[in-house]
């Protein structure tokens, strides 16, 4: 067990326990956006930060990624770490304005405007669907590619996956984009089945294991039930 | 070269398009022991073909048993693995802090410009890739504009004709010999263009003729009498009289190799390329004798 202090209170939490847990677990709210629960931490949007530290030692970590330590003193609402949660959500609106999980972030943490160059990003390259392909569905469809300002996700040399099942998890999970669809390029499709309520999956021969994440979609259960 | 033409007869898989599973398979065979090995075979496929096939990747990921995605993201993400096939002549110019205040952007404009191209892409004819990169570390003497291996320092947009008329030519210019009994030849590599030229190791007290080469998968640099006609050279002393072995270029890593054969022995002819015009072609036998010299045509 590792003891530290978070907010003034001690409190033992289990050792490889991150802050993150261990302040949900004390009750101490800390807005998240690319950590799920069933998913690794991968510490991409930085809205968990938290201060660690004393003095002029004091620094701001993700605290999705930060495991706890012996002794550790952490301020989760801090005015220094309220004002970089400011900041991030102001970066993130000024990417990406028309994620409504963004402005939901945004609105509770009462961020009314942004000073920052309007850009139209239909992805922040949290890496959730990336996770969400590869740990959950055991695909491994999708992934980041290029670096730097060319980065993106998306499948190898941008062509149907061949391991992509379809299952819509990605963009379930995804807080950006209603758009990663695209059905109307139907060689980069995800499924299509919007388009022509036909979706391909049913056609696929493991059909029973296929862990499907469509929501309106529910052509499997008519055709289970026929 | 004419001879080059008339031969179809390649040994292994050629350099190029097509891709050799064969090949892939030795590759990643060979850097199965090594941790994180991806990178290492991604850079031999590399070698050997000038960009990285689709297909090779595919059937990477197929022996490695690692996802398509992984290995993509890994080709995709390093600068110098490109997954597109570069041209002959490679310019690169610097992007970086400093080159950009010197105004590195206007001289990369210009050879967008003259080339029709944008960065990153290669001319229609395959002649020239434009690249950019961040930071070349002569920002002192910067923009700088690396044409096939050859920095080019405060390069202004008025000097890009001459830089590119330059990477045409060959970039070293070739210095008239006066001296009659000697037949020396500067050479570049047939891939990448870049002299093959080692001044700082003389053989028969010349400029010598760098290559790397392959003996069992023993890299080792061999410097190569640039006189025409003698056979000396140094370096690579582990390798047993009569052994083939397989050249490559030294800046580009490309390997040198065509379909011509040696008339004395059979084995392998490597070819290079003579500065003003020509081919030149040595046995990659060991010891073998065999050579030929085509100068634009005229056979010598
Ligand atoms: S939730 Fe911790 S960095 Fe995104
Ligand atoms: S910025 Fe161009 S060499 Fe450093």
């Amino acid at each position: 067990m590792i003891t530290l202090t978070l907010n003034g209170l001690d409190v033992s939490v289990e050792e490889g326990t991150t802050l993150l847990e261990a302040a949900r677990f004390l009750g101490f709210p800390i807005p998240t956006l690319c950590h799920r629960d069933g998913l690794s931490p991968y510490g991409a949007c930085r809205l968990c930060v938290v201060e660690i530290g004393e003095g002029p030692k004091a620094a701001l970590v993700s605290s999705c990624t930060y495991p706890a330590e012996e002794g550790l003193k952490v301020r989760t609402a801090s005015s220094r770490v309220r004002r970089a949660r400011l900041m991030v959500l102001e970066l993130l609106l000024a990417s990406c304005p028309q994620s409504k999980t963004i402005q939901d972030l945004a609105s509770a943490h009462g961020v009314r405007q942004q000073r920052f160059r309007q850009e139209q990003e239909d992805c922040i390259l949290c890496g959730l669907c990336v996770r969400m392909c590869e740990e959950q569905m055991m695909a491994k469809a999708i992934g980041f590619r290029g670096r730097g300002q060319t980065r993106s996700i998306g499948t190898p040399f941008d062509i149907k996956s061949d391991v992509c099942r379809q299952c819509g998890g990605c963009m379930y999970i995804c807080p950006a984009c209603q758009l990663r669809c695209t059905y109307t390029e139907p060689e980069k499709a995800i499924c299509g089945a919007c388009a022509n309520l036909a979706p391909p999956c049913i056609a696929q021969d493991p059909f029973d294991d296929m862990m499907c994440y469509m929501d309106p979609c529910v052509a499997c259960e008519i055709a289970r039930d026929d | 070269m004419t001879q080059a033409a008339a031969e179809p007869d390649l040994r292994g898989a050629p350099p190029g398009d097509e891709v050799d599973p064969e090949q892939i398979r030795r590759i990643v065979e060979k850097h199965r022991e090594d941790r994180g090995g991806s990178i290492a075979v991604l850079q031999d496929i590399q070698t050997l073909h000038g960009y990285l096939p689709e297909d090779a990747l595919r059937m990477v990921a197929e022996e490695t048993g690692r996802s398509l995605v992984d290995i993509y993201g890994a080709a995709t993400f390093y600068r110098s693995l490109t997954l597109q096939p570069r041209g002959r002549h490679l310019i690169r110019a610097c992007l970086g802090t400093a080159c950009h205040v010197r105004g590195a952007p206007r001289v990369v404009e210009e050879f967008e410009r003259q080339l029709g191209v944008k960065a990153g892409e290669t001319t229609s004819d395959k002649e020239f890739t434009l690249e950019t990169v961040n930071c070349l570390g002569a920002c002192a003497l910067g923009p700088i504009v690396v044409a096939d291996g050859h920095y080019f320092c405060n390069v202004r947009k008025f000097g890009v004709a001459d830089i590119l008329e330059k990477a045409r030519r060959g970039v070293d210019e070739t210095r008239p010999e006066d001296d009659e009994t000697v037949f020396p030849l500067e050479v570049n590599c047939p891939r990448c263009n870049h002299s093959l030229m080692d001044r700082g190791a003389p053989v028969d007290g010349r400029p010598s003729i760098r290559v790397t080469v392959d003996f069992r998968n023993v890299l080792s640099p061999v410097n190569l009498s640039s006189l025409y006609g003698s056979f000396h050279s140094a370096g690579g002393a582990e390798i047993p009289q009569g052994a083939v072995c397989e050249f490559f270029c030294p800046h580009c890593h490309g390997r040198l190799g065509g379909p011509s054969r040696c008339t004395e022995c059979g084995a392998p002819m490597i070819p290079m390329v003579v500065r003003g015009g020509g081919m030149v072609q040595v046995c990659a036998r060991r010891g073998c004798f065999g050579h030929r010299l085509d100068l634009d045509g005229v056979n010598a």
